[in-house]
């Protein structure tokens, strides 16, 4: 079993134009940044990208929007970036705005081995359109489906040769979910470790969902909303 | 009238010993500041974090630890950390015990759209149509009116709908008011100078009012 490998573009060499990638993060946080700039450097286009977001102009799949390799974006909130919503407004990508609750839970489904979930958001509203209905208790949930990618491409921080992962903090949102979730998973971590290394019961994601690890070199790791209090100041 | 600031603490009066609450972007996060000290309160935040804690100081900035809003957050202690899956799973399963979030419009049924205006705006729903259409619990606080002079509490929404019969009550600068389940906006309280006329006229939907309407207290 070997699936370590040596850089993001080895990690990436087999993703072509016109496949489904789902990609980890929230906001800037958790971003699989080697990942990212691989594909940028790769040109693969035609991709549908599952992301909760878009990124910014400059950073994150913002970047992947600006070279035109996406046809497709499928994400829960899009509000930061302005090239997104010229080409969303043009008419040039395709975009599906989903709630962020399905988006996760659809990932987990994949990973779970289930073929559809049942939620209630989204019930009277353009997101139910077309979708089939189903009360349980008196309470209407919506029919959504399993995701089905080619790849999941996720950040972790610590990950062992074998593939176990361990997330820090809110960097870990939607990677461990859609580390389960990919036909092929790749996972770039801030530290790659021998196994053993890792105490079995901190493990977030266990190895058997992870196909292909690598070491992650120079995390810029951009702050969107820079935020801070004065010492004086309660909140 | 009250400012943001204001909304931000009446809600606050809202807020029980023991809960769970989840606080949406803009003036829900003031909220956080007017939580009173003796009581436990713990913030969700649907990126995945119970127990959130104030900005930090600066030069204390982690990259890692962020809040729903993308601001650089921290954690208090007994804080837990979690995924996007298991966010909404607690979300969905009533876990949470207050919601609270802006809107565009809220219709007198309690209807919620805040997520898009067709042709102009695209920003998305976010965690928005999970919360409403799960929480128990829902209160919003907005404008009572547009930057257009217009209503936001209307017979029915014109914007495209975050949630359906979901909001339970609404606090805007000039008035609280709970949303009926039989349909109406029932005046509660008005804002210290304000009118039960000036309610009135910045009150498009269906409301409700009866007997003498105290002043809040804040």
């Amino acid at each position: 079993m070997n699936k370590v490998f040596k850089n993001a573009d080895e990690a990436i060499h087999d993703v072509t134009d016109g496949m489904t990638l789902l990609l980890g993060g929230f906001g800037l946080c958790g971003l699989p940044e080697n990942c990212i700039t691989a594909l940028v450097k790769k040109g693969v286009k035609d991709l549908t990208c599952i992301s909760n977001n878009a990124g910014v102009d400059d950073f994150g799949i913002g970047l992947m929007l600006k070279q035109r390799q996406v046809k497709k974006m499928i994400a829960s909130y899009v509000g930061e970036n302005a090239e997104f919503e010229r080409q969303l407004l043009s008419g040039e990508l395709e975009v599906e705005l989903i709630p962020q609750g399905t988006l996760a839970t659809r990932c987990m489904a994949a990973g779970y081995g289930m073929p559809a979930i049942f939620t209630p958001a989204g019930i009277g509203t353009e997101v139910a359109i077309g979708k089939e209905i189903r009360n349980f208790n008196g309470k209407d949930y919506l029919m959504e489906m399993a995701f089905d990618a080619d790849f999941a491409i996720v950040k972790a921080w610590k990950g062992d040769t074998m593939g176990n992962l361990i997330y820090r903090a809110t960097a870990r949102n939607f990677n461990p979910v859609m580390a389960m979730a990919g036909k092929i998973t790749i996972v770039e971590v801030e530290e790659l470790v021998e196994p053993g290394e890792l105490d079995p019961d901190h493990v977030h994601t266990p190895g058997i969902y992870v196909h292909r690890i690598f070491q992650g070199v120079n995390y810029e790791k951009r702050i969107e909303q820079r935020t801070t209090r004065q010492h004086d100041q309660k909140s | 009238m009250l400012d943001k600031t204001g909304i931000a603490k009446r809600i606050a009066k809202e807020i029980k010993d023991g809960y769970y609450v989840n606080l949406g972007i803009g003036i829900p996060t003031l909220v956080a500041n007017y939580i009173p000290a003796d009581m436990d309160v713990v913030l969700q935040s649907e990126n995945g974090l119970l127990g959130m804690g104030p900005f930090p100081f600066e030069g204390e900035e982690d990259a890692d630890l962020i809040n729903a809003g993308k601001q650089t957050i921290t954690m208090l202690p007994g804080s837990a950390i979690f995924d996007s899956a298991m966010s909404f799973g607690m979300i969905r399963a009533r876990k949470v015990n207050l919601t609270i979030l802006g809107a565009m419009e809220v219709s007198e049924n309690g209807d919620i759209a805040n997520w898009k205006i067709p042709g102009k705006m695209v920003k998305g729903m976010g965690g928005a149509m999970d919360l409403v259409a799960s929480a128990e619990n829902i209160i919003v606080a907005m404008q009572h009116v547009n930057k257009a002079g217009e209503s936001k509490l209307l017979p029915q929404c014109t914007l495209p709908l975050t949630g359906v019969n979901c909001v339970k009550k609404i606090v805007t600068e000039l008035a609280v008011l709970d949303v009926l389940p039989g349909g109406g906006f029932k005046l509660l309280e008005r804002a210290p100078g304000i009118s039960v006329k000036e309610i009135k006229n910045a009150t498009a939907g269906k409301l409700i009012i009866e007997g003498e309407i105290p002043e809040m207290e804040i």
